[in-house]
C-alpha cells in the first residue's frame, strides 16, 4: 500500500484540472509548485550542511538570462532555459571550486555566497539599460498569447501540468541523489571533511557536482517563474531576500525529508495569500513578520521542520508499539 | 583637463576615507560579537535601522534635543542587542553555527516587517542639513566629516574599555579561549550579555551617524548589511584591526568605482573584490583560523 501511495497521489494530481479548474486556486497551485521546485533545489545541497545564501543569484541568472535571450535575439526558451541553467551552474562552480579548495565552509560559505546574490542583484540593477533595472523586466509576448516555440501559454491548465512535471522531476532528482553513492560521500563530508577525504572521497568533486546541480535546478525554477508570470524584478528573483526566503521555507518544512520544502512552500505561500485576501493592503509586512517569528521558533524548537518532526514522531511511535 | 580629473579623483578618495570611518564603525560591533560570542548577527543592519527610526521619531516628531535623542537611541538599540542575545542566541549556543546564523536571519525578516507595519514604507528624513565644506575646489560634506570623527572616537573609547577595564579584559580573554575562562571564574553568561549590549550600542551609534546622511526606510538594512558582513569576513571575522583596514579598502573601491561609473558599479566592484580576496586569503586579512 505505501508503495502505491505516491503513484495514486501523482495520478490524482495529474487529473486535478479535469475535475476542478477554477482559475484563481489553480494559479496559486502553479505558484506553489514552482516555488516548491525551487526550494527543493535549494535543499538538494542545503541538507548536506552546504547552506548557500547565493541561490537568489542563481534564480536571478535563470530568470534574466532566458528572458534577455528571448527579447534580444528571439532565442526560444527551449534553448534559452538550458543556456540559463548552464550559466547558473557555471557561476556556481566558479564560486564553489575555490570555496572547497580553500576550506570555506559553514559561516564563511554562507557569507561568501551571500555576496554572490548581492552581486547579481546589483549587476541587474546597474545594467538598467539592458535589464530594466529595479523597475523589472517583461518578456515579449507572442501575438495570440500561446506558443510552444515561445514557451508562453495563456491557459492555467497547461501551466499546471508543466509546473507539476517540473516539480515531480525535482523530487525525482532529490530522491535519486538520496539513493546514490553521492549521498554517502556528501554526508561523510558534512561530518568530517578530513576523514571523508582520507576514506577516498573526492571532496571537491562531490561538492562541485551537487552545487552545480542545485544551481542549475534553481535557475530552471527562475526561468519557469518568469515564463509563467511574464514579469520579473531584481527584488523578487535575486538578492539576499530571495535567498533567505528559500532557506526559510525549506527549514520550516524540513530540509532532511523529501517533501519538506514542498510543505514549506505550501505554508508560506498560503499564509501570504490568506493575509493578502483577508486584510488587503493592511497586511503588507505581516507575512514576513509571521515568517520571521516562525523561522526563529523552528530553529530553536523544531530544527527538523514540520514534516521532519512528524516523521520522527511516527517512527518513534512505530518503534514503541 | 587632467587637472580637473585629478581633483575629482582626490575628492572621491577623501570621501572614501570618510565613508571608511563609518563602515569601520559598522563592522566593529559585528566583529566584537563574533569574536566574543562566536555568532554572526545577520540582522545587525536591521538593528541599525531600528536606531535610525528611533532617531527620526524622537527628533523630528517629538522634538527632543539631538544629544538626548542620540543617547536614548543608542541605549534602545543596546537593549535590543541584549534581547536578541537572551531570546534567540542563548538557546542556540550549543547548536550548529549555521542555525544561529539562520535564526538571526529570521530576526532580520521580523525587524524589517515590524518597521514596515509600524512606520510604513515611505522614506523618512531627519531634516538636518549641515553645510558642505569647500576646500581647494573640492566638496566635502560636513556630515561625513562629523560621522568620521565620531566613528573614530567611538573606536578609541571601545579600545580603552577593552584594554583598561576588568570587564574589557574578561571580554578579550573569552574571545581568546572560550573553554578555559569559565574555569578561571569568569561568568560567561554575564560577559555575553555585556558584549551584546556593547554591540547594540555600537549599532545605535552607527544609526545616529547614518541618519544624518541617509533617509530611513524598512529596507535600508539591505543596503549596509551585505557590505558590513563582507568587511568583517575580509578583515578576518573577529579581528578588529583587520575589519578596520578592510573598511577603508572597501570604501575606497566604492567611492572611486562610483566616480567612473554609477554608484551600483562601485558596489559590484567591492563585492567582486571581496570574492577574489576570499580565494587569495580565505582567513581574512588579519584572521586566525583554526
Amino acid at each position: 500500500m505505501s508503495k502505491l501511495l505516491p503513484w495514486i497521489a501523482g495520478a490524482a494530481l495529474v487529473a486535478l484540472p479535469f475535475i476542478y479548474n477554477s482559475p484563481y486556486p489553480l494559479h496559486i497551485i502553479v505558484i506553489i509548485l514552482i516555488w516548491s521546485f525551487v526550494y527543493t533545489s535549494w535543499s538538494v545541497m542545503g541538507r548536506f550542511g552546504l547552506v548557500s545564501l547565493g541561490h537568489g543569484g542563481f534564480l536571478g541568472v535563470g530568470a534574466y538570462v532566458n528572458a534577455l535571450l528571448w527579447n534580444n535575439f528571439g532565442l526560444t526558451p527551449w534553448i534559452g532555459i538550458p543556456l540559463a541553467m548552464l550559466a547558473a551552474a557555471g557561476l556556481a562552480v566558479l564560486i564553489a571550486y575555490p570555496c572547497s579548495r580553500f576550506r570555506i565552509t559553514g559561516h564563511y560559505f554562507a557569507l561568501v555566497t551571500m555576496a554572490l546574490s548581492a552581486i547579481v542583484l546589483q549587476v541587474i540593477t546597474a545594467t538598467r539599460d539592458v535589464t530594466g533595472g529595479s523597475l523589472g523586466y517583461t518578456p515579449q509576448r507572442v501575438p495570440g498569447g500561446s506558443s510552444l516555440f515561445a514557451f508562453q501559454f495563456t491557459d492555467k491548465e497547461t501551466w499546471y501540468w508543466i509546473a507539476l512535471a517540473i516539480w515531480g522531476g525535482g523530487l525525482f532528482v532529490r530522491w535519486y541523489v538520496d539513493r546514490s553513492m553521492m549521498r554517502y560521500a556528501l554526508e561523510a563530508i558534512s561530518e568530517d571533511e578530513d576523514a571523508a577525504s582520507a576514506a577516498g572521497v573526492h571532496v571537491t568533486a562531490e561538492k562541485l557536482k551537487i552545487t552545480a546541480l542545485s544551481a542549475a535546478m534553481t535557475a530552471l525554477g527562475g526561468a519557469l517563474y518568469c515564463q509563467y508570470q511574464m514579469f520579473i524584478s531584481p527584488d523578487t528573483v535575486s538578492g539576499i531576500s530571495a535567498s533567505l526566503q528559500m532557506v526559510f521555507a525549506s527549514v520550516v518544512g524540513g530540509i532532511y525529508v523529501l517533501l519538506g520544502p514542498t510543505v514549506g512552500a505550501v505554508i508560506t505561500i498560503m499564509l501570504a495569500e490568506v493575509l493578502r485576501i483577508g486584510f488587503g493592503t493592511a497586511a503588507v509586512g505581516w507575512d514576513n513578520f509571521v515568517y520571521g517569528i516562525l523561522l526563529v521558533l523552528f530553529i530553536i524548537y523544531l530544527p527538523q521542520g514540520i514534516v521532519g518532526s512528524l516523521m520522527a514522531k511516527l517512527r518513534g511511535a512505530r518503534v514503541g508499539s | 583637463m587632467s587637472a580637473i580629473f585629478d581633483i575629482y579623483l582626490l575628492e572621491a578618495l577623501i570621501n572614501g576615507v570618510l565613508l571608511g570611518g563609518v563602515l569601520a564603525l559598522l563592522a566593529l560591533g559585528l566583529n566584537l560579537i563574533f569574536g566574543v560570542i562566536d555568532v554572526v548577527w545577520i540582522c545587525y543592519a536591521e538593528l541599525i535601522m531600528m536606531g535610525m527610526y528611533s532617531m527620526y521619531y524622537l527628533y523630528s516628531v517629538y522634538h527632543l534635543p539631538f544629544v538626548v535623542v542620540a543617547i536614548i537611541s543608542m541605549a534602545g538599540v543596546g537593549v535590543l542587542g541584549v534581547l536578541l542575545h537572551v531570546i534567540v542566541i542563548q538557546p542556540l549556543l550549543g547548536a550548529a553555527p549555521i542555525n544561529q546564523l539562520l535564526a538571526t536571519g529570521g530576526v532580520l525578516a521580523l525587524l524589517q516587517s515590524t518597521a514596515t507595519i509600524t512606520f510604513g514604507i515611505d522614506f523618512k528624513n531627519l531634516g538636518i542639513r549641515l553645510p558642505v565644506i569647500e576646500i581647494a575646489d573640492m566638496f566635502v560634506s560636513y556630515t561625513r566629516l562629523l560621522a568620521f570623527g565620531v566613528a573614530l572616537l567611538g573606536m578609541v573609547v571601545l579600545y580603552l574599555f577593552l584594554s583598561r577595564t576588568y570587564t574589557g579584559t574578561a571580554i578579550r580573554a573569552i574571545a581568546q579561549d572560550r573553554q578555559i575562562m569559565p574555569l578561571m571564574g569568569v561568568d560567561t553568561k554575564r560577559i555575553y550579555i555585556i558584549t551584546s549590549a556593547i554591540g547594540g550600542v555600537l549599532a545605535g551609534l552607527a544609526a545616529c551617524l547614518l541618519v544624518l546622511q541617509y533617509d530611513v526606510h524598512p529596507f535600508i538594512g539591505l543596503t549596509f548589511g551585505p557590505i558590513t558582513f563582507m568587511i568583517c569576513v575580509l578583515g578576518g571575522l573577529g579581528s578588529m584591526v583587520g575589519g578596520f583596514i578592510a573598511a577603508f579598502v572597501f570604501a575606497e573601491i566604492i567611492s572611486v568605482g562610483g566616480l567612473y561609473l554609477e554608484l551600483e558599479w562601485g558596489y559590484v566592484f567591492a563585492f567582486v573584490f571581496f570574492i577574489v580576496m576570499m580565494f587569495v586569503r580565505p582567513q581574512g586579512l588579519m584572521g586566525r583560523r583554526s
